[in-house]
């Protein structure tokens, strides 16, 4: 369970002060698939990594799991990103010519897994995400969905609480966009995974139950989204 | 048949793990061996970035091991010649022993003379422990044959010069105690000097002139190596001869023959001391220098002139080591500029790591392991390099070297020390990095 209360971020811009966010609360429960939306320069990236833990609020409070995060140093934060969260990025970031099973084995790695269940684990991660044929092929020889699951599968080795995706259809054209999305969705349902998708596109966030607004770093709206597009089903044109 | 489980055997550790999510063991500081895997896996992935980055170093070890083999085989092959030349022999010079600052100030340093008489001296005193003694007299002339002419070191010297100073013949005989007594206008060449004047041509019975006066040409040396002192550019005649129809005023001072020096051969090695302590008191008294004066000659030994050798080459190998030493601080600095530009290169790797759990200290020890591994390649693969290049050297027989084991330490402890050092600041700067930013960085 996500809890953050009246966080704000404030950047210092040389001589004047940047309010990425300012005072923004909300909840999320174990297993809800939420969208985090707004334009660029709205504080969803400040606030992402906040609750990826990859930052620290200049004030305010965020317990995740009942454990209060919002101080912990750097080497604790480390901890938590390592357990807790899976982070799948725009461009992917995986290490270039570096295979996919070992991309995937990356986090376990870390999380000082021992060498035999890292690789029963990561092959188990990459036929979750459908890609069980291509462990040993480098980045550069898959396509960018094949590389967008290949990054879902290290997102979700470590069996996080959370899945954070920061625009993971951004760099995939449409058709490629649906498959993910669907990934998404069908991780969500099978395994009760949290799924925080952090977009500018609307469509992109209607595949999911709520959606979150931001602007100015606020607030400005937080509804249930009752009928989520289903991924893979045929699009309404409006 | 199968054997039946014990019920004693222990429940596996792992079985807790399988039961959801619950908490996972997660030891606090990830195996080093595991570090060092995703240290060598990083290199592996960036082969030609990783050569390059070595290559500053491995030529600047490359350089040190070979320049040292080199320095160090010039010392041994100078010391042998000087050996050769017999390593018994006193070596009586005029003048002060010039050492330190005083031989620069030079006030009071006034030209001093060695004299025949000196010789006929030491000659009469000393009867034991000396197998022969010989007084030397030298200057340079113009020696023609046909139309070949040029200046010549013209020595004069007495029969026993070929036994104190280790001569062989190539031809014909040396001077003589004839020769001496009656003066008679005989030389004996020195090997380039023969090969100078006559080509192919056999010099024995030919004559030659020197400074306008007619010499026939009696003996040629067997060639000694070009050392310092080598007597293959010089033409010998007896010393008489030269006394009387050469030498002129210039070998006169005072109204008394002076000579450059006296030769004397010691039977043992042990006695040279001895030897040398009996020609100080003789000549002082014969000098009449009072007790407070100085020596206004100086005896030198071949352990000395060995001395003075060693502290020439030795400042010489020390200079060698130092360019070379220079090239590998460049090196340092080379890798220092890739480090920093494969940390740059890599930030949105690093930005990565950090997301996927990795602490400041785990990317700090797999980059310092990076650099750690790159430094111990530069010194393997530069000491076998340079201990090539050395042998490279001593097989074309262009310059012999010798390889120690010193020189192959230092080489390899200062090109790891200098790997490490220049390796430092890009770690912690990639160590140091905000999860967040190396993310984002484009």
């Amino acid at each position: 369970m996500i809890h953050v209360e009246e966080l704000t971020k404030v950047y210092q811009m040389g001589e004047s002060e940047v309010r990425a966010l300012d005072g923004a609360s909300f909840t999320i429960q174990n297993g809800e698939m939420v969208a985090i939306m707004g334009p660029s320069g709205s504080g969803k990236s400040t606030l992402m990594s906040i609750i990826g833990c990859l930052d620290v609020p200049s004030s305010g409070r965020y317990t995740l799991d009942d454990v209060s995060v919002e101080n912990m140093d750097e080497t604790r934060l480390a901890d938590v990103r390592g357990r807790k969260i899976g982070f799948v990025f725009q461009q992917f970031n995986l290490l270039a010519r570096t295979s996919a099973l070992e991309n995937v084995k990356l986090p376990l790695t870390y999380a000082g897994i021992s060498g035999r269940q890292r690789d029963e684990r990561a092959m188990k991660a990459l036929e979750r995400v459908g890609l069980g044929q291509r462990t040993h092929h480098a980045p550069n020889e898959l396509s960018g969905g094949q590389q967008q699951r290949v990054a879902i599968a290290r997102a979700i080795v470590n069996e996080p609480a959370i899945l954070l995706a920061d625009e993971p259809t951004g760099a995939l054209d449409s058709k490629t966009g649906v498959e993910i999305m669907d990934l998404f969705q069908s991780l969500h349902r099978d395994t009760g995974q949290t799924v925080i998708l952090v977009t500018h596109d609307s469509y992109v966030a209607r595949h999911t139950e709520r959606i979150i607004k931001l602007s100015d770093g606020r607030i400005i709206s937080d509804e249930k989204n009752p009928n989520p597009i289903k991924a893979g089903a045929p699009r309404m044109e409006a | 048949m199968k054997r039946i489980q014990t019920p004693s055997k222990p429940v596996r550790r792992g079985w807790k793990r399988r039961a959801g999510r619950a908490p996972r063991p997660r030891p606090r500081n990830m195996l080093f061996s595991e570090n060092l895997k995703i240290a060598l896996r990083a290199l592996r992935a960036n082969k030609m970035r990783s050569v390059l980055t070595i290559l500053g170093i491995v030529i600047g070890v490359a350089t040190v091991v070979a320049l040292l083999s080199i320095g160090e085989g010039a010392t041994a092959s100078i010391t042998s010649q000087i050996q050769s030349g017999g390593s018994n022999l006193l070596t009586i010079s005029p003048g002060r022993m010039q050492a330190g600052p005083a031989a620069l100030s030079g006030g009071s340093q006034q030209a001093s003379h060695l004299y025949y008489a000196d010789y006929q001296l030491l000659d009469r005193a000393l009867t034991t422990n000396i197998s022969d003694i010989v007084p030397v007299y030298q200057a340079s002339y113009t020696v023609k044959f046909g139309s070949e002419s040029f200046s010549a070191p013209t020595v004069g010297v007495m029969e026993a010069h070929k036994e104190v100073r280790s001569f062989e013949m190539a031809d014909g005989r040396f001077i003589t105690e004839g020769d001496n007594k009656s003066q008679t206008l005989v030389a004996v060449l020195g090997s380039s000097v023969a090969e100078d004047l006559f080509g192919e041509l056999s010099p024995i019975g030919k004559i030659i002139s020197i400074n306008g006066l007619k010499f026939q040409v009696v003996g040629v040396l067997e060639a000694k190596g070009s050392s310092i002192g080598s007597p293959d550019e010089n033409i010998f005649i007896p010393i008489e001869t030269g006394y009387n129809k050469l030498f002129g005023e210039s070998a006169v001072y005072n109204g008394r023959k002076t000579v450059n020096n006296i030769l004397v051969s010691v039977t043992d090695e042990k006695n040279m001391d001895t030897v040398s302590a009996t020609v100080e008191y003789m000549l002082r008294r014969s000098h009449e220098l009072k007790t407070s004066d100085e020596l206004d000659f100086n005896v030198m030994n071949q352990s000395d002139t060995l001395e003075t050798l060693n502290t020439v080459t030795q400042t010489l190998t020390i200079f060698l080591g130092a360019i070379a030493g220079i090239s590998l601080l460049v090196g340092g600095i080379g890798i220092m500029n890739i480090m920093l530009v494969s940390v740059t290169e890599r930030t949105k790797e690093i930005g990565l790591r950090k997301a996927v759990g990795a602490t400041k200290n785990q990317i700090l020890t797999q980059l310092l392991i990076e650099t750690f591994t790159l430094s111990l390649l530069c010194g393997v693969v530069g000491i076998l390099l340079g201990v090539g290049i050395a042998l490279a050297f001593s097989v074309s027989g262009l310059i012999s070297s010798v390889i120690t084991a010193n020189s192959i330490l230092l080489a390899f402890f200062f090109a790891l020390i200098i790997g490490i050092f220049f390796g430092l600041y890009p770690a912690f700067r990639a160590a140091n990095l905000h999860p967040m930013v190396a993310l984002r960085y484009e």
